[in-house]
């Protein structure tokens, strides 16, 4: 099995791993990052969105063999302390129910209000459109990114 | 007010404490049943054993306190809910107050708590008597220091004021009080003393959500761990007959493959390769009986059709009520079968050695499970410990442990620890799903007035159970029966989310709006009239009170500006009492282009006291999100034995831009705490469906309401 090297939360990181292994089970298998989920392995819930090169990117869908000159960013990476302005929104208006989808809900959320910093409620909604919560804490999320949203602009 | 709630209680046999090890003092105590009289206390955290205690709170010297929860969490809050009763009794500050999963590899790992949404209703009194008896037991060391009269101590946040000014922290007395005899008669406080119930407590694992720390099953590891990918028989009905692993064997980081009954596990040192080799194996099936939802839409409706039924309750004379009728109103509701999609797959570890069963994952049945795989594995009870994880969602998916079981019986035959692990397609085909049903509901009314109901179920596997057919409206109509009828099918199916009234629900309350239209009345002011009628029932079976259901509609009402035009704004009312708790919901439609967009839901509750009104609230709104998207949304089907939805691509799940405001409001009353993870729920549809009549004229008998609307052109 080929060598690759990955830049993950601003550490090179090694691996062994087969060309067509997503990066999702490299994180979460070889890694030890679990905070970035599986749900669908189809790029349709958002439970792996993870940072590339600062872009929410679906991790399942994005091969170990075409990451060798990207920046990754992981939920665990997103800042050193929680202290991120859109993981502390989600402290603020207590967010999660299981809790699963939502590290994918913040990568979303932190990449999207990096590049609109004074979202209307329908960016915000149609942003948030691709992240399934099946516990449908939609509401929340929406009013989260909102406060996020101020701090950050 | 005085109070409603019980607050004397005398002593049980439900506590024990102990002087720690390392300093403060450890107290033991089970919510669920009496403690065991030879139960002993640990001395140190490290051997906590949850077969005697499911639950322990440590007081450090310091007076921090720790509560060491081993009842698992799916999403409802009760992780949080629980110890903030707990620390309400116990007079501490909140804020001092960490809560603990207790740690995964303790040496007795032996929990038996089972959870769901009676959780907080099930353990309310013993949760608030385990806190007071232990304030108690600190305010009678500190007495006995002072040597005054206990009686004469005030406590507040943890510290213990004398007559004279004097005071001790609870640190100061844990060594003490730790020995002391348990008391007596201990006295709960009256609500309108709650500092800590009634307030807003974030999620206690809210920081580790955020950051992505290790919470769940599928994120825990082990030595010598391999991943199981598990093939299993694509339809429902088939037997395997051969199959030929060379290929998957070639794969990189497959280790072994091994056939168990009539599926196949891939076993490889990662999960992709487990599930690239599971991907390559073929495989033939021989067929047996393979069902499809044509043929259960035809059998159903031969069953409402047909006279085999069970009458679960019949009130009065349901006969002369239709032969009296002015007019005779009926109508058939339709509803598919309904995966869970709990957004983390299926998942269960098990390591299986000659001494014991080690198993660990999310499972809200560890209990059951313990029993099942003791059977399978012809084990012994005790020699199997059975750990939970935090859980990705359950809606009733993770009552069954039929991923546990695999688990148990691959490791067992590979002779090392195994993860099962589903991915989604695995998940939604291998389901253990919400049965299709069909409601025929027919009512007689006569001068102006119902005065006979009858329900008919047809449903698949079980039916409604229990206490359901005592729901609303029993009671309020004189000639009133219920019957249910089966069909056995081979598709596993079984609990999902507020259980039958998920759907009931829907076809009851939308029933109710077409009968307000047919007697020229407002259809909450129907509901109100009839609510009359069992006020001062004394019929024992009767589960729900037309009292509060009654405030709780008044509620909604004014919450909703019911009735009170606004150009544009369509609404629908529906309400339901399910999991002790009464609900009502209005939902507000606006027309775009012809297409329904459902703006807002007002929610009224009553769900007694609230423990944590944001856990609440949250409850809530994402019950009615969940009521709304599987009834506009979830299709799901069978075709010779096979499902014909596999991932999200192809099922649909409500998503942000579908999901409306949802605005709740509690009823404020002082009785104890029932549900909240189901009820808010089954009247969503209901309420959804009378906005779209409302709207457009159309009324919706079949869910998903999606294909309903394309089938009349309302969407493209």
């Amino acid at each position: 099995m080929p060598n690759y090297t990955l830049n993950i939360n601003g550490k090179q990181r090694y691996v062994t791993a087969d060309e067509d292994t997503p990066l999702l089970w490299i994180l979460r298998d070889e890694l030890d990052l679990v905070g970035t989920k599986f749900g669908c392995g189809i790029a349709q819930c958002g439970a792996c969105t993870v940072h590339v090169d600062g872009i929410a990117t679906r991790s399942c869908q994005m091969q170990v063999s075409i990451l060798d000159d990207v920046k990754i960013t992981t939920i665990e990476g997103l800042s050193d302390d929680g202290k991120h302005p859109v993981q502390e929104a989600w402290k603020a208006i207590d967010v999660p129910q299981c809790g699963y989808c939502q590290a994918g809900q913040i990568m979303t959320a932190s990449a999207f209000l990096e590049e609109n910093k004074n979202p209307s409620t329908d960016e915000i909604r149609e942003a948030m459109h691709g992240n399934i919560c099946r516990c449908a804490s939609y509401n929340r999320i929406e009013k989260a990114v909102k406060v996020a949203a101020k701090k950050m602009a | 007010m005085k109070s409603k709630i019980n607050t004397n209680f005398s002593r049980r046999n439900f506590l024990k404490t102990s002087v720690l090890a390392s300093g403060g003092m450890l107290i033991g105590f089970n919510f669920l049943t009496a403690c065991k009289k030879d139960a002993e206390m640990p001395v140190d955290i490290e051997s906590l054993n949850f077969n005697d205690f499911n639950a322990y709170i440590k007081i450090s010297d310091e007076g921090y306190v720790t509560i060491f929860s081993p009842n698992p969490e799916i999403g409802q809050g009760v992780k949080t809910a629980m110890p903030m009763i707990i620390a309400e009794e116990l007079d501490v500050d909140w804020g001092k107050v960490n809560v603990e999963q207790a740690a995964l590899d303790t040496k007795n790992f032996k929990r038996q708590v089972a959870g769901g949404s009676q959780s907080i209703r099930a353990s309310w009194d013993v949760l608030r008597q385990t806190g007071a008896t232990a304030k108690q037991m600190l305010v009678n060391a500190a007495a006995a220091k002072w040597n005054v009269d206990a009686a004469t101590l005030i406590v507040s946040k943890g510290v213990i004021t004398n007559a004279n000014g004097g005071q001790l922290g609870y640190g100061d007395v844990v060594k003490e009080a730790a020995v002391l005899e348990v008391p007596e008669d201990v006295k709960l406080k009256e609500t309108k003393d709650y500092t800590i119930i009634g307030k807003d407590a974030t999620n206690v694992d809210i920081n580790k959500i955020i950051t992505g720390k290790p919470l769940f099953g599928l994120d825990y590891k082990a030595d010598k761990m391999v991943i199981a990918s598990v093939l299993r028989p694509p339809a429902f009905g088939q037997k395997l007959t051969s199959f030929d692993d060379t290929k998957a064997k070639t794969v990189n980081g497959v280790t072994e493959v091994i056939k168990f009954g009539d599926k196949i596990a891939v076993l490889a040192s990662s999960t992709w390769a487990a599930i690239k080799g599971k991907k390559a194996l073929t495989a033939t099936w021989a067929d047996k009986k393979l069902e499809s939802t044509e043929n259960h839409d035809k059998i159903l409706t031969d069953i409402l059709d047909g006279k085999k039924f069970n009458t679960r309750r019949e009130d009065g004379n349901i006969k002369q009520a239709f032969a009296a009728a002015d007019k005779v109103v009926e109508r058939t509701y339709h509803s598919p079968f309904l995966p869970h999609n709990c957004l983390e797959p299926m998942n269960f570890y098990a390591d299986v050695t000659q001494d014991k069963v080690h198993l660990v994952g999310p499972i809200q049945t560890p209990q059951w499970t313990v029993t099942r795989v003791a059977k399978l594995l012809d084990r012994k009870a005790e020699d199997i410990h059975c750990e939970m994880t935090r859980m990705g969602g359950g809606f009733g998916r993770r009552l069954y442990g039929d991923f546990a079981l695999e688990a148990a019986e691959i490791s067992s035959l590979a002779k090392q620890p195994v993860k099962v692990v589903f991915t989604r397609e695995d998940d939604m085909t291998a389901g253990t799903y919400r049965p299709s049903t069909k409601y025929r509901i027919k009512a007689a009314l006569k001068d102006g007035k119902i005065t006979g109901y009858h329900l008919k179920e047809a449903s698949i596997n079980g039916n409604m159970y229990g206490l359901v057919p005592n729901f609303f409206p029993a009671g309020c109509i004189p000639n009133y029966k219920v019957d249910t009828g089966n069909y056995k099918s081979n598709i596993t199916t079984g609990a999902w989310r507020a259980p039958y009234t998920n759907f009931l629900a829907f076809a009851e309350q939308s029933f109710f709006d077409e009968l307000a239209g047919e007697l020229g009345v407002d259809a909450i002011q129907m509901r109100l009239d009839l609510l009359q009628n069992v006020k001062n029932t004394t019929d024992k079976r009767i589960q729900y009170s037309g009292q509060r259901m009654e405030d709780t509609i008044k509620l909604a009402k004014d919450k909703a500006s019911w009735g009170k035009t606004v150009a544009g704004i369509y609404q629908g009312f529906a309400a339901y009492y399910s999991h002790n708790t009464h609900v009502a919901e209005v939902a507000d439609i606006e027309l775009k282009d012809g297409y329904p967009i459902i703006k807002k839901v007002t929610v009224a509750v009553d769900c007694g006291i609230l423990v944590n009104p944001t856990g609440a609230r949250n409850q809530v709104e994402g019950g009615v999100l969940d009521g709304i998207g599987h009834a506009m949304y979830a299709d799901f089907s069978f075709k010779d034995g096979k499902p014909e939805y596999k991932n999200f691509d192809t099922y649909r799940l409500i998503r942000m831009q579908e999901t409306p405001k949802v605005e709740v409001h509690f009823v404020d009353n002082e009785l104890s705490p029932t549900g909240l993870g189901e009820p808010g729920l089954p009247p969503a549809g209901g309420a959804v469906a009378n906005a779209i009549h409302a709207a457009l004229g159309k009324r919706l008998y079949r869910q998903p309401f999606v294909n309903e609307l394309k089938k009349s052109n309302v969407l493209g």
